[in-house]
């Protein structure tokens, strides 16, 4: 197994700076927000100055601290979410490939059923009939999405588990003797290690939209801070019409920012993946150093064993 | 034909598991649901409609799990879906004012997303690493936007700042509900910026898809051949995107589910007559008839809208049609 090594391409290099800052900020947030983001001490409705970064809410909170604060709900949520969701993905996904048979048409009827019901709807329901403490536990509405979000990996995995099933190394642990379990999660599971990786930022992902919509509509405890429940207090203001962009902008960029973070850092694992589109995300000046030519041309898409480390190569890099 | 009844069936048992989900969710909540319900009820209520709420939750005559769970299939299967405890009218017909509005506005808003998506993936992945590639990370960024935030920024700065567009509702108070000229072009007015942001939020994923599989698919030798021949390029792209075009529709029934749930939220913010502005009203006022109600229709919904895919995909793909033959 070679690792996880990413192409140190400029988007994944974006994608996990990104990332990094928002991971910080869910670490040290809270601790550096100035105020008490429920305080409502101040005055209302403050546009952003040096005092308020942000400005201030129509009760006279500080936006800034809520969103410093908030932070750190929304990435528990989508981490614990994501977890789960890919644990599950890869017992089911990896179960339904390598055992075949009756267990693979039971576990893929499952995740097709899951796949099939629209998830936002389904969680909206479940989480409408969830006591009120429960909605504002990051760790229960964690799960609930989780079950939500498992089937697409699980579909994944049984597809590339199939691929690997009569491969020699298997056939050779299961002729040692190896059990099942540890065929499927010690021998297996590792080589499917760039699909694992890219099935759990696609599962954060989902969580942190399947989060903050429910926050938006209010149900998550309106009292606990997190960016959905922001954008639920600016809505229910009536900010968008008053032009208080200064309350719901941030919360929004920042929740996008977080997803072009996971997709860009998910571009390298496709690269990883796929290597005919490394070749596609080169610069001009990367296809000159490896001899490929200026332009990529038509029924030609190199394949290339790295991304673009200058290397003395000659033209017979392009593969294919 | 037999793939298609066999996706018939899959959905068929798709639908069972959310209709059996509504029935044993109020179930497992603490105390006598009916009872909750009822006495929530602000609205002037008859025991005519009380008793069609019993009905809609199995609470008939006979106790007994089982006999419920049949009662509660028959009521469904004639459409009594309940009564609002808020609006105090039947479920069924409260849904069937605000159905059509969604069909309409994330029907057309999926239908053309999709292909504009298809299409600039398919030329992004045929002049792939020409200097529209720097098109991939604005497209990244608008994927990762929640649809409603997207749809709140535009009804901030093209509604309400630049008065572009008409804001909040779906056709304008002087024009009279009908099949009138004044009354449909204020719907396609009003209709214009949901359907734009609804666009502008989907239409990156199908884009980076295509871009992706057209990539992979123009290595492949059956391209080389079409060039070495000497075809015409737009044949050429022909060839390869039909080909290309094939995950994504597969994708679609995974895609449509996720598109409605973010165009959903797209009608709370421009306040959209249809069923997320419904289901928001349903979730502040705790109105568990409709919402439940709600999630059956977007999830029969969603069901057939795949299955509609599942046939195309039929069509265009004749190795599936040729493998139900055998």
């Amino acid at each position: 197994m070679r690792g996880l090594a990413l192409p140190r391409s400029p988007k994944v290099i974006l994608g996990l700076g990104i990332l990094g800052f928002f991971i910080v900020m869910t670490v040290i947030g809270p601790w550096l927000a100035p105020y008490d983001p429920s305080s409502t001490a101040f005055t209302a409705l403050l546009t952003p100055s040096s005092h308020h970064w942000l400005g201030t809410t129509s009760l006279g909170q500080d936006i800034f601290s809520q969103l410093l604060v908030g932070a750190r709900a929304t990435m528990v949520v989508a981490l614990v979410a994501g977890l789960v969701a890919t644990l599950l993905s890869m017992i089911i996904g990896i179960s339904a490939g390598y055992l075949g048979g009756v267990p693979d048409d039971g576990l893929t009827l499952l995740s097709n059923v899951f796949l099939a019901i629209p998830g936002v709807p389904l969680l909206i329901v479940i989480d409408s009939y969830l006591p009120v403490n429960s909605r504002s536990n990051e760790f229960v509405i964690g799960l609930i999405i989780s079950l939500t979000g498992w089937a697409w990996g699980a579909r994944v995995l049984r597809a590339q588990t199939m691929s690997l099933r009569n491969r020699d190394f298997v056939e050779a642990a299961r002729i040692i003797g190896e059990s099942r379990r540890r065929i499927m999660f010690s021998e297996i599971a590792p080589n499917l290690l760039p699909v694992l990786a890219s099935s759990l930022l696609f599962t954060v992902l989902y969580s942190i939209g399947a989060y903050v919509t429910l926050a938006y509509i209010g149900l998550t405890s309106t009292a606990t801070w997190n960016w959905g429940t922001m954008l639920y207090w600016a809505q229910a203001n009536n900010a968008p019409l008053s032009n208080e962009w200064y309350w719901f902008v941030p919360p929004g960029i920042c929740i996008a920012l977080v997803g072009t973070g996971l997709a860009l850092v998910n571009f390298g694992i496709d690269e990883f993946i796929n290597p005919r589109l490394r070749a596609a995300g080169l610069t001009a000046r990367q296809r000159r150093q490896l001899h490929l030519p200026r332009r990529a041309r038509l029924g030609l898409t190199p394949v290339l064993s790295a991304t673009p480390a200058p290397r003395p190569r000659p033209t017979n890099a392009v593969a294919k | 034909m037999r793939i298609v009844a066999r996706r018939l069936g899959l959905y068929l048992l798709t639908a069972w598991v959310a209709v059996t989900a509504n029935f044993i969710l109020p179930r497992l909540m603490p105390g006598n649901p009916v009872q909750t319900l009822i006495g929530k009820i602000t609205s002037q209520v008859t025991p005519a409609e009380i008793r069609a709420i019993r009905l809609s939750f199995g609470l008939g005559f006979k106790e007994g799990l089982v006999a419920q769970y049949f009662t509660y299939l028959g009521q469904l299967f004639h459409g009594n879906l309940g009564v609002s405890i808020t609006l105090g009218a039947p479920v069924s017909s409260i849904l069937r004012e605000s159905v059509p509005w969604t069909i309409g506005l994330i029907g057309i808003s999926t239908v053309v997303s999709f292909v504009v998506g298809t299409v600039a993936g398919a030329m992004l992945g045929w002049t792939r690493g020409s200097r529209f590639d720097s098109l991939i990370p604005t497209a990244t960024f608008f994927q990762a936007v929640p649809y409603f935030f997207l749809g709140t920024v535009m009804l901030l700065v093209f509604g309400s700042n630049l008065h572009w567009f008409p804001v909040l509702g779906a056709y304008s108070q002087g024009a009279t509900p009908g099949w009138n000229w004044s009354f449909v072009a204020s719907v396609i007015r009003y209709g214009e910026l949901p359907v734009i942001s609804i666009i502008l939020s989907s239409v990156a994923g199908w884009m980076l898809g295509m871009r992706n599989m057209m990539i992979t698919m123009v290595g492949e030798d059956f391209v080389l051949m079409a060039v070495a021949k000497g075809l015409p390029r737009r044949k050429v792209i022909m060839h390869a995107a039909r080909n290309a075009v094939l995950p994504s529709i597969a994708n679609l029934s995974l895609a449509i589910g996720l598109v409605v749930s973010g165009a959903l939220l797209v009608e709370l913010v421009f306040n959209y007559p249809g069923v997320g502005d419904l289901l928001l009203q349903a979730v502040l006022n705790e109105d568990y008839p409709l919402i439940q109600g709600i999630f059956l229709v977007i999830t029969l919904t969603v069901l057939a809208a795949n299955l509609i895919a599942d046939v195309v995909y039929l069509v265009l793909d004749p190795r599936t049609r040729s493998e139900a033959a055998v």
